[in-house]
């Protein structure tokens, strides 16, 4: 700071005095704007910071994810022996004895139902939606769709167990709890899924194909068929993928309708138990090397999904 | 002559061979819809009555509220977590990043990663992380954390694309009148984008609602409203899932399973309302 009070005392050098007063304000307001310019800058860096930091949330969790799950499944499969966790067909917690096949058997049987009744039933529904429905029914439908994906699971294994599973008890015998009733509400579940992600890739065809297709002489059906869906194959694929993911994560609705016998199913009307019913069942008493090979159940369990992920993302990356 | 005929008829069976299964296929859609919907409404409303909105859980009059209370303060935590990290990482892919760089290859990987995991995983993780190496306990704060990393993905994703819908002469506009980047940020782009990021706020409260996987072994199962974040208590969700489990309320049981749907298909309506008027308003 310049001072400038001595320069006021003689009369003579007001001018002078007035000349110096500006040129001092000047200075300083340049020197609040350069601050101001500074304290910007600051901000401005601090704030990238904060997002950077909020960009990297996802990657963390990630990484503790599979930290922590890795900690207590890896000794306890080591403890157990590979073979004998994911081949062993006996799981006995009470006699030390830890083979998960009978649940990995039971989860894949169940998604396999579940794409048998929700695949076709699913593709076909989003060829109808793009192709064939009226623009009143297409109105109605769409939005039905997008609901029945945001149902929540208990709600369809609450439906499950009050509908399916009697209806299955009283026509086709056994307890209804069963491989059956599992894959009809999975297939149920997965529905959305498959129509959401076939229709958008149907809907991307260029309209010439169709439009092509006709000129040529084929009829409707024969164009949206013969050019439209195999031009859309890869989306659909991915959808039914998607869609074969969330059956295989899916909890709660399996627990209420599959019985969850810990045991190799023998039939379709038998009772089944997956991975996700496993460590749900139990984890709540379980302790020591129970508990542990029960974290390892949802590491396998991790493992699957990352796989179908992947397959998921390169089939994606396709279309 | 009789060959063009021949091919013609041919043609036309197979039309109709292949147009029914694709009838069939969109109407069966719509009708496990109106028939899952429609049963649990028709089945529930009868037995919503007063009582199951008491105060206080007993086995008298077995009460929603105390869960219902539980639900929105376990939305509310998830949000007040997961809002300004996903919205953030959004602001970052799309406004630092360098597209196509190393470091958002990862970001993108590792969310895809996130929204695929199974929610069970989640709530074991939840269990071995927050309850039991944090030492929370079961409690409806380690619930919330373990759903905001559930539904980080989600907000992530459509904030981005919410982000990236907003034209670029908005924020050039705001640089050539001199705005620094963070105020272009916070007051063009994120206000500009925010009917996107809040559909995408509403789908991840819709699905929070309806979790049950990853809460049991978090926030637990207490039928009570608990006095802070740190204790345990049941979302609607859990009740639903505990109520039918134990099998001897049925009405009370399907009530519960009436007011949750109708909860969440009520959120899911408005998040994609507000969807459509985006998309209405670019026509």
């Amino acid at each position: 700071m310049v001072t400038t009070a001595e320069y006021d005392k003689t009369g003579d050098n007001v001018k002078l005095s007035r000349q110096i007063h500006g040129g001092v304000r000047n200075l300083n307001r340049h020197k609040t704007i350069l601050s101001g310019i500074k304290v910007s800058a600051v901000r401005e860096i601090a704030a990238k910071a904060a997002f950077l930091v909020a960009a990297t949330a996802s990657i963390a969790a990630v990484i503790v994810i599979c930290v922590f799950l890795c900690a207590s499944a890896i000794p306890a499969i080591a403890k157990i022996g590979g073979g004998n966790f994911l081949l062993g067909t006996k799981w006995k917690p009470a006699s030390e004895l830890f083979g998960i096949f009978p649940m990995i058997v039971g989860s894949l049987y169940v998604t396999a139902g579940a794409i048998i009744i929700g695949v076709p039933t699913g593709v076909l529904a989003a060829i109808y939606l793009a192709h064939f429905a009226k623009p009143r029914v297409r109105q109605f439908l769409e939005p039905a769709v997008n609901l029945l994906a945001g149902i929540p699971s208990v709600v369809y294994g609450f439906f499950g167990l009050t509908v399916i599973v009697p209806f299955i008890r009283e026509h086709l015998g056994g307890s209804g709890n069963s491989i059956l009733a599992a894959s009809i509400l999975l297939g149920i579940m997965i529905l959305p899924t498959i129509v959401t992600v076939s229709l958008s890739s149907i809907r991307a065809v260029p309209d010439n194909y169709y439009s092509g297709a006709r000129a040529l002489g084929s009829s409707h059906e024969q164009s949206v068929f013969g050019t439209v869906v195999p031009a859309a194959k890869s989306g659909i694929v991915a959808g039914i993928i998607l869609g074969i993911g969330r059956a295989i994560g899916e909890t709660m609705a399996v627990i209420m309708v599959a019985g969850n016998q810990a045991r190799l199913p023998s039939g379709l009307l038998k009772g089944v138990r997956t991975l996700t019913a496993n460590i749900v069942i139990e984890m709540g008493y379980a302790e020591g090397l129970h508990r542990e090979a029960l974290i390892a159940t949802a590491a396998v369990l991790f493992v699957f999904i990352l796989m179908i992920n992947m397959i998921f993302s390169i089939m994606r990356r396709k279309v | 002559m009789t060959q063009t005929k021949e091919r013609m008829t041919r043609q036309k069976v197979l039309s109709v061979l292949l147009s029914i299964p694709v009838h069939f296929a969109g109407y069966l859609t719509g009708a496990v819809f109106i028939f899952i919907t429609g049963y649990i409404l028709v089945k529930g409303i009868p037995f919503l009555s007063p009582d199951i909105f008491a105060l206080e859980y007993n086995s008298e009059n077995v009460t929603l509220l105390p869960a219902l209370v539980n639900t929105l303060w376990t939305i509310l935590l998830s949000l007040i977590i997961a809002i300004p990290l996903g919205v953030g990482a959004a602001v970052y892919l799309v406004e630092y990043a360098k597209r196509g760089s190393r470091f958002v290859k990862i970001i993108r990987l590792t969310a895809e990663t996130l929204s695929g995991i199974p929610s069970i995983v989640y709530g074991l993780f939840g269990l071995l992380f927050f309850v039991t190496y944090f030492k929370w306990g079961m409690s409806l704060i380690a619930g919330a954390c373990t759903l905001s990393i559930m539904i980080l993905p989600v907000i992530m994703r459509t904030s981005e694309e919410a982000l990236l819908a907003v034209p670029d002469s908005f924020r050039e506009g705001s640089f050539g009148l001199g705005a620094g980047k963070l105020r272009t940020i916070f007051k063009i782009v994120l206000p500009t984008a925010s009917p996107g990021i809040l559909s995408g706020i509403i789908l991840s409260t819709g699905r929070i609602a309806g979790e049950t996987a990853a809460l049991i072994y978090t926030a637990g199962t207490v039928a009570a409203i608990p006095e802070n974040v740190m204790g345990s208590g049941r979302t609607l969700a859990v009740h639903l899932y505990v109520l039918s489990s134990e099998g001897l309320y049925i009405g009370q049981t399907y009530a519960t399973a009436v007011v949750l749907l109708i909860l969440v298909l009520g959120i899911n309506g408005i998040s994609s309302l507000i969807v459509r008027k985006i998309g209405g308003g670019k026509k």
